[in-house]
């Protein structure tokens, strides 16, 4: 939860919230219309060094904890980032996230004469190994870019 | 007496042709075969007492006639209409809320809509099976099963036959389902014959892994090894510059003279209407193939309407 950059500067810990590591550079602007308006201190590193990903964005939300919902839309966003939930400046939980196979009413599907984009009814995607979503209705697919630009915020 | 085969088929809607396995597709052609050696006064006695409802919410010739000459042939009743204008829609109701009244009239739903996705959604409110006309863009499962019945009864199998898929592989549906089913078969071997601009997509491409594939941009290149030629239009629309269409469009044109050097056994298929890819003067030739395709609509939708006569999902 502290992070050490190579420069020796420190990202300030976090007593009690979720701390999200681990996420692409360039996704935790994304991630942060996911968590809403904050109540409390929210902190955003962009592009720290990582031994694991060569740049990455952190971001530590203070007093904060995630619903199932925005940790699945982290996950579709940042597949192999690690969500850590803090109490008393201790670890509490780890959650490594994974790419999901399916999810449902999270993604708006990329085809506008999709029956999704029609009728009022959640929309179903199933992600394969390569991140490739294809949509349960109209079988279109869309590459990570594709739906990560269209996660339902 | 000519017995209709007992089949192992699984599905309880046809919506699109990836739900296919390779034994749901034999069952359908088997069968299909069966109805067209069943007497007539035996075959219209097979739906007796059903209702089939056929939903074209867009217009449609040879699909919506073959599917009511179809439920005509077995004896069942017909109620639907064949434009949206003159349904509920016209009012605003949803399409969830239509499909789930009419599955209350209704044993066998047949419909057509211009929505993508339209019927899987149907079938996940549908208590009664949902055949697949076509929804948009997407799928038109039955166009694939009569072209698999129709190189089944030209060739006597599918195995191993080389197949050439020609014209707009980019965005034909016709052409992506029928490589996803062919994809299920034996020793297949799969010729993607079209412009640079309009190739087999990636993601198609993808899914028939497990089968060989070469792609082409001239049809000579490959023509000596084809059993089948499949043609599709190329449209002028999907080119961003109309000067490359005049490029490519002469080059894709299927008549006597581009046919040489072809296989004495060649078929040429094409699901229909054509414009000019295919020209007439092939229509008594011995390769042609494609009124005999259009035909087997009617057998093998009397097939899956049989193989779903008695489905109730819940």
């Amino acid at each position: 939860m502290v992070k050490k950059t190579k420069d020796g500067l420190y990202i300030k810990p976090i007593k009690k919230g979720t701390t999200i590591d681990h996420l692409p550079a360039g996704t935790a602007f994304l991630v942060l219309k996911i968590i809403g308006t904050p109540e409390d201190t929210i902190t955003v590193a962009v592009r720290v060094p990582s031994r694991k990903l060569g740049i990455k964005d952190l971001v530590f939300a203070e007093n904060k904890l995630l619903s199932e919902e925005q940790i699945a839309k982290i996950a579709l966003i940042a597949p192999n980032a690690t969500i850590n939930i803090i109490e008393n400046n201790q670890v509490k939980q780890k959650i490594r996230l994974q790419q999901p196979s399916e999810v449902k009413g999270l993604i708006q599907c990329i085809n506008p004469n999709c029956i999704t984009n029609v009728e009022n009814i959640p929309s179903r995607f199933y992600i394969d190994k390569n991140g490739i979503a294809k949509c349960h209705y109209c079988e279109r697919t869309m590459t990570r870019e594709e739906y990560i630009a269209r996660i339902r915020v | 007496m000519e017995e209709i085969p007992k089949t192992n088929f699984s599905l309880k809607d046809v919506v699109s042709i990836s739900d296919f396995k390779r034994e749901d597709i034999e069952a359908v052609l088997n069968v299909a075969e069966c109805m067209e050696k069943l007497p007539k006064e035996r075959k219209s006695s097979l739906l007796k007492g059903k209702i089939v409802a056929s939903l074209f919410f867009e217009p449609s010739t040879r699909t919506r006639l073959s599917f009511e000459t179809a439920i005509q042939n077995l004896g069942a009743g017909v109620i639907g209409f064949a434009d949206a204008k003159v349904s509920s829609v016209k009012k605003g109701e949803t399409l969830s809320d239509t499909i789930r009244v009419v599955s209350g009239y209704a044993d066998i739903i047949v419909m057509r809509h211009y929505i993508e996705g339209a019927a899987r959604l149907a079938s996940e409110v549908s208590s009664k099976p949902i055949i697949n006309a076509g929804d948009g863009a997407n799928q038109h499962p039955t166009q694939t099963l009569l072209d698999l019945y129709t190189i089944k009864k030209a060739f006597g199998k599918i195995d191993g036959l080389t197949i050439g898929l020609l014209g707009d592989l980019k965005y034909g549906r016709t052409v992506h389902s029928l490589a996803q089913a062919l994809s299920l078969f034996d020793k297949i071997k799969l010729a993607f014959i079209s412009p640079e601009e309009l190739k087999m997509p990636e993601h198609i491409k993808e899914h028939i892994k497990g089968i060989k594939y070469e792609e082409f941009t001239e049809l000579a290149a490959v023509l000596p090894e084809l059993d089948v030629l499949y043609v599709t239009r190329i449209q002028r629309e999907r080119f961003a510059d109309p000067a490359e269409y005049e490029k490519v469009r002469g080059k894709y044109i299927v008549n006597k003279e581009s046919l040489k050097g072809a296989k004495e056994c060649l078929k040429i298929m094409h699901p229909l209407p054509r414009v000019n890819e295919l020209s007439p003067e092939l229509d008594q030739t011995k390769y042609a193939l494609y009124f005999e395709q259009a035909r087997n609509g009617v057998p093998v939708r009397e097939a899956l309407l049989y193989l779903l006569k008695d489905v109730r999902k819940w």
